[in-house]
């Protein structure tokens, strides 16, 4: 794929590995909050080829992890309603809710599909009128555009039987509370390429500033995240703590206009709970009352939703990067790929997950 | 191969014995049934359609001459939707998928049977060509269909058509093709490029539906494999990576042989067509299946020839070596990344999904 | 969250009132709604995410930067052991905000 595969060269990507090692010349801990990123890296074997003691955190960039259980919840329950066909992104099918995920209520005989993008869902919607057609819409900033765009389309077309179960979330408020923590370890952002060539750089200037880190806007391939990792450790060593743009191509400053007016237009700002962290203020996005009609939420009356986390599940602090996942009671015992007891497991950028992939491994990379 | 995604009508004419098939144009549940609307199915679609591979008696049993030696013998199911796809129709994978699976056993094959679960309301024009293209694999594979049966079901049970096989083949004397073979330092081969069923068929389903040139590569394998051992290769282990792709063979290959393997990413055979589309859905074409390839493991000095071999034959043009048998991490799989670092290879969990993240 | 790939985009029409294109993806084509990038000509790349083009890719600023890391290469390979600063022209360029400001060197 052209502007892409040559940003996987391999030689390119030994050079920056070299001017990485060179430039750094204490420990440093810095934190990749998307979850794309979190799986170039370890698909790539990067955080490896590292210099020891630059340590790239796991963030909680990754919608699979952090959608809340009761929202996981909400959506098996109306998946299971023989009205209903639920579509979704592939992501999400096999999150563990507090009992089944989405894909046992599919084999059970659950209209569940899986859908490349919204507007596909809406498809479903217009050719099937008798059917109550409801999209699981999940993601950072990154994704809230096209579930906007796929709603007020819904409008203007007139399409009453399709709904939207939103549980968006934000990446700013989430670094705040990342810093907010006493026990952070965090002291550099690679900031998420893709939620900024949306929402653009601005959100990200007060953070830097307030919390004294450099935030650095990063793409997904090898060149990019290695490129982003330089810049972060360079202005780490030299004591800046700034936002800079390492990925321009995709990037320009302001974002895409166009996309925030939507978004203005169609979500409201919520206090949303993220799994295993808890509640953070601001930090989510919801339907706004313009757009009431077509919430899921709304239409399909799921009370009595009963959480049941499992205690030993520490997944919260293996998201905000207190712990590792090795330090974890569960982990690899209770709590594996196969029988996940919560998110960051299920996911294959899932800190937990990963860390059970190497965990048996010792393989020198040469 | 043509493309089985045309739906036009068959041209009835040209089989044998025309009328009631033409009078009925779906399946209804008398298909199933056992009396005079079975045996039209069997006379008037399936016998006509098998063609040159046909070799029925029409008895309850087939009764077959086998060579003296070791029988394999397998049997899958094909359930794949859609039907139809760049490349093939689930009549393709039905034949070459259990002539491949008695391939993997160093066996050559011979009689497979064929079992039919048609949902009521398909049309006759689907069903014809699901099994004209049985009738053509067949005759490539250089296979008899000598014995079948049909059942219709409730439309809403089935979906379209269910086809199962089961096959049987001769084992050579001496051949002992197993993966408790495997030995550290032994090299690991493909027979071609990786990827290009599993795309083709996503690149149709509903849904996800996207443009490509990717093409399944079903195709029968028992030459290959017949070719490596006249060529005097120690062959250890065979199998063709389907489900779950190379990724799931490699970690049932390394688990079974408490081995680990070592793959290495710059040799794997991917075609732009199959690393664009996992690109655009979030794949790893590893995981992707494959329908006319085959997974060998040799001994390392004897690699080269073994490609050189295979590459000579059809369907074994895109051979090439991709990694190692290794004494460390058994039961593991470890890619090395491009980059020169690695990452674990893990056994796929169930079906490999599109995803956003 | 964040899986986006760059596309070339074929044709562009409207369906039902929303700027609609077929985008190539080096083989692989697909539907991708243009809503957001009206100004959008054939030719062009987009970064599609879910079927939507979220931003224009900029190919000037693509070229630029793999020249940028070609280059860095290049030193590498020249000077042999690699120093850790962005040292001369193209070091600067490297580290230059897209305002255009550049950073010192770091001291060694």
């Amino acid at each position: 794929m052209k502007y892409l595969d040559e940003f996987g060269d391999p030689d390119l990507a030994r050079a920056l590995l070299d001017r990485i090692h060179a430039a750094t010349t204490q420990p440093w801990a810095i934190m990749e909050v998307c979850g794309g990123q979190t799986h170039s890296i370890i698909r790539h074997g990067i955080d490896q080829l590292l210099p020891a003691g630059l340590e790239l955190i796991h963030g909680p960039g990754c919608p699979v992890c952090v959608t809340p259980l009761e929202t996981i919840d909400r959506a098996l329950a109306i998946a299971r309603r023989p009205e209903v066909t639920f579509c979704s992104f592939g992501d999400m099918l096999r999150v563990p809710g507090s009992r089944d995920d989405l894909f046992t209520i599919k084999s059970q005989g659950g209209d569940v599909r899986v859908v490349y993008s919204p507007l596909d869902a809406l498809t479903i919607a217009g050719e099937n009128p008798d059917r109550q057609v409801v999209f699981f819409g999940i993601g950072f900033e990154t994704t809230a555009p096209a579930n906007a765009m796929t709603v007020v389309q819904a409008r203007r077309l007139g399409i009453p039987n399709f709904s939207l179960l939103v549980s968006h979330v934000l990446v700013p408020p989430a670094i705040a509370a990342i810093m907010e923590s006493p026990a952070c370890r965090v002291q550099a952002f690679l900031a998420a390429g893709h939620v900024c060539s949306v929402m653009g750089l601005s959100q990200y200037h007060p953070l830097a500033q307030r919390y004294r880190v450099p935030i650095v806007v990063t793409g997904f391939e090898p060149l990019d995240l290695l490129e982003g990792i330089r810049r972060t450790v360079v202005q780490l060593e030299e004591g800046r703590h700034e936002v800079e743009n390492a990925y321009p191509r995709a990037v320009p400053a302001a974002g895409n206009p166009a996309a925030q007016a939507v978004l203005e237009d169609v979500f409201e700002v919520t206090d949303r709970t993220w799994r295993g962290i808890g509640s953070i203020p601001g930090s989510g996005w919801r339907l706004s009352q313009r757009y009431a009609e077509y919430d899921a939420e709304r239409r399909f009356d799921v009370t009595g939703i009963r959480t049941d986390e499992s205690p030993l599940c520490r997944s919260g602090e293996v998201l905000q990067g207190l712990i590792k996942p090795t330090e974890c009671a569960a982990f690899g015992r209770e709590c594996t790929p196969r029988m996940p007891l919560g998110a960051t497991m299920v996911s294959t950028e899932g800190a937990c997950a990963a860390y059970h992939a190497y965990r048996r491994l010792d393989v020198a990379p040469t | 191969m043509s493309d089985m995604s045309d739906m036009s009508d068959l041209d009835f004419e040209g089989w044998t014995c025309p009328a009631p098939l033409r009078d009925t144009p779906t399946v209804v549940m008398g298909h199933g049934g056992g009396g005079q609307l079975s045996a039209d199915l069997i006379a008037n679609l399936f016998l006509p359609a098998f063609g040159a591979a046909a070799q029925a008696d029409l008895g309850d049993s087939a009764v077959l001459e086998v060579p003296a030696g070791r029988l394999a013998f397998s049997t899958d199911s094909y359930v794949v939707k859609p039907m139809f796809f760049p490349g093939g129709c689930i009549g393709d994978l039905a034949v070459n998928g259990t002539v491949n699976d008695l391939a993997m056993a160093g066996a050559r094959p011979l009689f497979l049977s064929t079992a039919f679960v048609v949902a009521e309301g398909t049309t006759m024009a689907e069903l014809g060509r699901i099994a004209e293209a049985m009738g053509a694999a067949a005759v490539r594979a250089g296979v008899r269909l000598v014995t079948g049966d049909t059942k219709v079901v409730d439309h809403g049970s089935g979906d379209g058509v269910y086809v199962t096989t089961a096959g049987i083949g001769v084992v050579p004397d001496g051949l002992r093709i197993h993966p408790d073979q495997a030995r550290p330092g032994d090299a690991v081969l493909l027979s071609g490029p990786i990827g290009r069923h599993g795309v083709a068929v996503l690149s149709r389903r509903e849904g996800l539906e996207f443009g490509s040139e990717v093409a399944s590569d079903t195709a029968p394998l028992h030459g290959l494999v017949a070719a490596l051992v006249a060529g005097g290769i120690d062959v250890r282990v065979l199998r063709d990576p389907t489900r779950g792709g190379v990724a799931a063979t490699t970690n049932e290959i390394a688990r079974a042989a408490g081995v680990g393997i070592e793959l290495v990413e710059r040799d794997l055979p991917i075609p732009a067509g199959v690393r664009d589309a996992c690109g655009l859905l979030g794949l790893d074409p590893l995981q992707v299946a494959n329908e006319g390839n085959l997974l060998a493991i040799v001994p390392a000095d004897q690699a080269q020839e073994a490609v050189t071999i295979l590459r000579a034959q059809e369907y074994g043009e895109g051979a090439c070596r991709v990694g190692r048998v290794v004494a460390e991490h058994p039961g593991v799989v470890v890619c090395r990344t491009g980059l020169g670092g690695t990452r674990v290879l893990g056994l796929p969990i169930g079906e490999q999904l599109p995803r956003i993240c | 969250m964040c899986l986006a790939v760059p596309g070339r985009v074929l044709t562009i029409y409207a369906e039902r009132g929303t700027t609609m294109a077929d985008v190539d993806f080096g083989g692989a084509r697909k539907k991708v709604c243009l809503a957001y990038l009206p100004e959008t000509q054939v030719g062009e790349y987009v970064i599609v995410h879910v079927g939507f083009a979220i931003q224009r890719l900029d190919e000037a600023s693509a070229l630029e930067t793999l020249a940028t890391f070609e280059r860095m290469g290049l030193l590498a390979e020249e000077f042999g052991e690699p120093s850790g600063e962005p040292f001369g022209e193209a070091g600067r360029e490297a580290a230059a905000e897209p305002d255009g400001k550049s950073r010192p060197a770091v001291p060694q």
